[in-house]
């Protein structure tokens, strides 16, 4: 299992559109993962054309959830929300590129959980095929 | 085995790992496993693992029914763990040991039968900021339908509870319970329960104590502590997991209302009412864990044979040696006190490496450790701790388990460039 590559630590280590929240904001929403206690508040900005223009977040936790942040973050920029509507689960984790146990997949996945509450409204999204609607 | 050990334990350490044989395969390829997770729960050795399976092979029926040899052979190998264990706490009467599922259910059923009988608005139970959730939510659940006041004993900087705090909590508020751990499983504190209840008791107040991370350690003894109940889990004590213990004093126990209701915890049942048991069965609905019970017994067996002062001995060796070795590491810290008021386990943090991450790169060399708040988010909080990483120690590990452990700090460090 090689999940310390070196684009996770450095993802990790220096953060993409890593900062203070962004106001006004379009997207503006904050969550927990209560098992590891990582906690992500993600903000972003539209342009006229509905296009992400910037996005800054913040948060803290382990290497896994910060990489796939700050990767998030720059999947974002320059798409439209519709564009982003359907980037899912395994989207995320073919960007991150390693594999990962059950317990290590919420870290990965509280980015994406953020965005599709933040954007979306879908505040109990998981990333399974059930609870997609 | 390391010279340390030789010197110094009073146990044959790899005798006693032979007997789990869990603790001799390796984690991945090429990578041994170092199991330091036994405050989480405890591995289990063959002799427990083989009174289970005779029992569940060759003397199983239901307990405390059947007019057959078989069904009295069962209920008696079940009763003979329950004196086993009442041997192992000092407690004066066998009826005074419930069979739980586990230290969780010991303290709800506290909770449930005595407290709901006894507490109310205006009264005061005391906790501390230090407590595993399942001594807190049950109180707090309990205290939003009956009203009463719970109280937290502050925890200082060093790990210690502020016993200036209870002090003061005990005379100027009308405290009907403290319940409180006895050690630590994040801090390893051992708190000083003797005078602690001494002083409830002078207050007009009932102690319990949350034995889960002391009885597997050190010899509790419930008449010389004068302790009013005692709450404690199976599996962290060399036992299987589905059993647990809530000791009591009889007079209490009698006094109290069933806590659930069924099969085996009545005396008479009529459609308009019912008549309790005898104790422990009043407290026992339900065909019991009568298998795991068995374990129990055989576990304390084996803690008795090895003897519960040497097992604190030969601890207080790998945690002294885990504390000097884990100290020498740039930017880490261990949470709680110095090694002479401590048990059996170690947390720490760790600058710029998160302990997720820690306990994940310690995974890839075999070195098995918990990482994350440890059902104690309330003590994470008071020291601003998102998570933690902690190594546990139990009477199997050896110093050479905590230079593993040292050394795959290391090579995490290494990995990330700290």
């Amino acid at each position: 299992m090689d999940m310390y590559l070196e684009n996770i630590i450095d993802h990790g280590q220096n953060p993409r559109n890593f900062g203070d929240p962004l106001d006004p904001a379009d997207i503006d929403y904050h969550d927990d993962n209560p098992f590891c206690g990582d906690h992500l508040h993600l903000t972003a900005q539209l342009d006229e054309d509905g296009r992400v223009k910037t996005v800054s977040w913040q948060g803290q936790g382990c290497t896994i959830s910060q990489a796939s942040a700050s990767m998030l973050g720059e999947v974002m920029i320059g798409k439209t929300l519709d564009e982003l509507k359907n980037f899912s689960k395994e989207d995320l984790l073919d960007l991150l590129g390693i594999e990962l146990s059950p317990t290590r997949l919420k870290c990965a996945l509280l980015s994406l959980k953020v965005l599709k509450a933040g954007a979306y409204g879908l505040k109990n999204w998981t990333g399974d095929d059930e609870d997609e609607d | 085995m390391t010279k340390t050990d030789q010197l110094t334990s009073p146990l044959d350490i790899q005798a006693i790992r032979a007997d789990f044989p869990v603790l001799n395969q390796e984690a991945h390829p090429g990578k041994p496993l170092v199991f330091l997770d036994s405050a989480a729960s405890s591995q289990k050795p063959r002799q427990v693992v083989d009174a289970m399976s005779t029992y569940l092979l060759h003397d199983h029926a239901n307990v405390h029914r059947g007019i057959y040899a078989l069904s009295e052979r069962a209920t008696d190998a079940y009763e003979a763990a329950r004196e086993k264990v009442r041997v192992f706490i000092n407690a004066r009467s066998r009826r005074e040991i419930i069979y739980t599922r586990n230290t969780t259910e010991s303290v709800n059923l506290v909770a449930g039968s005595w407290g709901r009988a006894n507490l109310g608005p205006g009264d005061v139970v005391v906790l501390s900021e230090m407590e595993h959730h399942s001594n807190i939510v049950p109180w707090q659940l309990l205290a939003e339908e009956r009203g009463f006041t719970i109280r937290y004993i502050p925890v200082t900087d060093e790990g210690l509870l502020d016993l200036a705090a209870y002090e003061t909590f005990l005379q100027q508020e009308p405290v009907k319970l403290v319940s409180v751990m006895h050690v630590s499983n994040v801090l390893g504190t051992v708190n000083p329960v003797a005078g602690m209840i001494r002083q409830a008791h002078a207050a007009g107040a009932l102690f319990m104590i949350d034995g889960a991370q002391s009885v597997p350690h050190l010899a509790v003894d419930v008449q010389a502590l004068d302790v009013d109940f005692l709450a404690f889990s199976g599996h962290k004590m060399a036992g299987p997991t589905g059993i647990g213990v809530l000791y009591g004093k009889r007079v209490l126990l009698e006094a109290m209302p069933p806590y659930m209701g069924g099969g085996d915890m009545i005396r008479r049942v009529t459609l308009e009412k019912s008549e309790w048991n005898d104790l422990p069965y009043k407290f026992e609905a339900g065909t019991p864990a009568i298998a795991e019970a068995i374990g129990l017994g055989a576990a304390v067996d084996y803690l008795g044979t090895l003897g519960m002062d040497n097992i604190l001995a030969h601890e207080q060796i790998v945690v002294e040696y885990a504390m000097e070795r884990l100290s020498e590491i740039p930017g880490l810290k261990v949470l709680g006190p110095g090694p002479d008021r401590r048990n059996g386990v170690t947390a720490f943090v760790m600058q710029d490496l998160h302990a997720h991450d820690t306990a994940q790169l310690l995974d890839m060399e075999g070195v098995a450790v918990r990482a994350g708040h440890h059902c104690a988010m309330p003590l994470h909080q008071r020291y601003c701790l998102p998570a933690t990483t902690r190594a546990s120690y139990y009477v199997y590990n050896t110093t050479a388990d905590v230079d593993a452990l040292v050394e795959a700090i290391y090579n995490a460090r290494k990995l990330f460039g700290i």
